[in-house]
């Protein structure tokens, strides 16, 4: 169990996490959304010990997170970060490999080779295994990085936006292997997305963070509401349920409020004014 | 069927990396020839077959050959030619580690002031008579000292956990400019005849070589590639980006602490014996790069072996440009390496 008691993080005068506490359980994938500049990337580089918390506790398996046993704290996790630029010459399979770094020798062995191989063939990419990764695209870089932190066999994975380039097929071949090996392998695994809709479907935990701070924290089911996405995104929203109890969230666009308030300013406009207005609409 | 495609591709990946090994041995040999050649041009040009003759009976084969043939070789061209493939040598993989540390291909410890400072210190060790001490140990000492003291200070910036590879390089470049000022008013200061000699020293030459300072050179090089192929992988990890790299498990600090030390160390002590040698830390990786790709098991002896052809090359070149003179090989490096820099930032633009 990943355990975060009262965790406070601030960059400069910046809160990005406030008091914030929460447990994780193995086995479940766990979905952190919220508006941009919130905090979840933080919050994962946190966990990760790259960004040193103000105060609070963070521990796994009896151990705490310390700045004097980083390395030995960061041997459980698996890491994606957001960029996924792979602006180098090697090949696809290589950086794959990179994913054992510190089991790698000098001749590499036909295991370890295999191994990142296989990584690729679960998600469909072996026919790239030997190309250069800078001659792909980003979609298909994202598919690697994936395989390259499946490679380092955490105990504990995170996930930085892992679909942000991904199509729809590929989402779903990410997102289906990673709850899949979840559940196999006991991971605790946290990932941050944008797509409502995709953290409602994969998620089993799902964290709502707004200004630092943990809004709600359970089941999508639990706690996907209209008054949550309106609270947290300012966005006017319908929520409904399929057979199997999963909300899918349609969002509710303001035009009508628009196009309603400016019919109400032009009401109150006097006749000369409305004249000059729609003389000018005519010329654009 | 899965498993023979994965069997299919393992075999790939060998015959990739098998083709790599290739490539590396075609430059050792065109190296081994540049090597010979470079014995045998000279004020008294000998016969590439006796210089052949004569370096297989140093390494323990008797083959006959003439006894002037076998001196001239042995006492007088062998020390230069080896000192142009180590110093070549070190100058490109310290480029190769500073274009992978900073993530810029254009980094070399030229660019960041390294070589600059090197110069500033012998220059002012020519300025101050010496010390008292003998010029051929204090002037490379000047040059190593500066030299390792330019590198402590991005050491410093190194370890700040904040500082970018952008910074770093900006700080190098910074560095660069105050080391030439500086430089430049030692020769201002200086007398005509002293300034000359400074401005020799600056242009660079392998005259110098000897076997003692070749021992030293060559132990250093040994004990500083041994460090940095351990490292092999983790260097490769860092090119993917300092986050990427990290979150491998990499430990940022620590290993551009070490290879910014390891680079110093080889740069200060090469440049402290033969002079400023620009180009080659530029130029070398970056055809390595081109031949074999960024896996380090590789680019780090390919860039070292470029580099050792490069000057050696460019050795053979300074003796045949004006027969019967020696011209400075700091020259013919850069006269080599711009056009060739122009080729590579034009290249990069298509």
């Amino acid at each position: 169990m990943l355990t975060v008691n009262n965790l406070n993080v601030t960059l400069d005068t910046l809160v990005l996490a406030n008091d914030m506490s929460f447990a994780l359980e193995p086995g479940k994938v766990n979905v952190i959304i919220g508006p941009n500049g919130t905090g979840k990337s933080t919050l994962l580089k946190t966990l990760f010990g790259d960004i040193q918390a103000k105060s609070g506790v963070v521990s796994f398996e009896n151990e705490t997170l310390q700045r004097k046993q980083l390395s030995r704290w960061r041997k459980q996790f698996g890491y994606m970060p957001q960029d996924i630029r792979l602006d180098v010459e090697l090949s696809v399979l290589e950086v794959v490999l990179l994913g054992q770094l510190n089991t790698l020798g000098f001749r590499l062995d036909d295991s370890v080779i295999e191994e990142a191989l296989s990584a690729l063939d679960k998600i469909g990419l072996l026919h790239l295994a030997d190309r250069q990764v800078n001659k792909l695209s980003g979609g298909q870089c994202q598919m690697i990085l994936f395989a390259q932190a499946l490679m380092r066999k955490p105990k504990i994975l995170m996930l930085d936006e892992p679909v942000s380039a991904l199509d729809l097929h590929f989402q779903h071949v990410l997102l289906d292997h990673l709850d899949a090996q979840t559940k196999e392998q006991g991971w605790v695994t946290i990932m941050v997305l944008h797509d409502l809709n995709l953290a409602a479907q994969y998620a089993d935990n799902l964290l709502v963070l707004k200004d630092g701070k943990l809004v709600a924290n359970g089941h999508p089911s639990d706690i996907l509401t209209p008054s949550l996405v309106k609270n947290v995104y300012n966005v006017n929203a319908d929520i409904t349920k399929d057979s199997a109890g999963i909300p899918f969230v349609r969002t509710i666009r303001n035009t009508r409020t628009t196009s309603s308030s400016k019919t109400s300013e032009s009401n109150n406009l006097s006749g000369t004014r409305k004249k000059i207005i729609s003389i000018a609409e005519g010329a654009i | 069927m899965q498993s023979a495609l994965i069997s299919d591709a393992v075999s790939k990946q060998r015959h990739s990396e098998k083709r790599r090994w290739t490539v590396i041995s075609i430059l050792l040999a065109v190296l081994a020839f540049s090597f010979v050649l470079d014995i045998a041009t000279g004020p008294s040009l000998l016969n590439v077959k006796d210089v052949a003759k004569a370096l297989l009976n140093l390494i323990g084969f008797p083959v006959e050959v003439d006894a002037t043939t076998q001196v001239i070789v042995s006492s007088l061209r062998l020390p230069i030619a080896i000192m142009a493939i180590v110093v070549g040598g070190v100058l490109g993989v310290g480029g190769a580690e500073m274009q992978t540390l900073l993530n810029n291909s254009m980094a070399s410890p030229y660019t960041l002031g390294m070589a600059a400072a090197a110069g500033f210190g012998a220059a002012m060790m020519l300025y101050f008579g010496s010390l008292g001490i003998n010029t051929n140990i204090a002037v490379p000492l000047g040059a190593f000292i500066c030299c390792m003291l330019a590198a402590a200070f991005l050491f410093a910036l190194a370890t700040m956990r904040h500082i970018s590879s952008g910074q770093l390089i900006l700080a190098g470049i910074a560095l660069l400019f105050l080391f030439q000022s500086l430089l430049s008013l030692v020769q201002f200061v200086s007398s005509p005849e002293l300034s000359q000699q400074i401005l020799f020293w600056l242009f660079g030459s392998l005259s110098k070589a000897s076997w003692s300072n070749l021992v030293i050179i060559i132990s250093v090089t040994v004990i500083c590639m041994f460090f940095l192929i351990r490292d092999a992988w983790k260097l490769t990890a860092l090119r993917l980006g300092e986050e990427r790299a990290k979150s491998l498990g990499v430990n940022i600090t620590q290993l551009r602490l070490r290879t910014l030390i390891i680079v110093a160390v080889m740069t200060a002590t090469v440049t402290s014996f033969v002079g400023i040698i620009g180009f080659v830390g530029i130029v070398a990786p970056n055809i390595a790069k081109m031949l074999v790709g960024e896996d380090q098991r590789f680019f780090l002896p390919l860039s070292f072996i470029i580099g050792a052809f490069l000057l050696s090359s460019a050795s053979v070149l300074s003796k045949v440009i004006v027969p019967g003179a020696l011209f400075p090989i700091g020259i013919v490096t850069a006269i080599i390496g711009v056009p060739f820099f122009f080729w590579l930032i034009l290249g990069k633009r298509r």
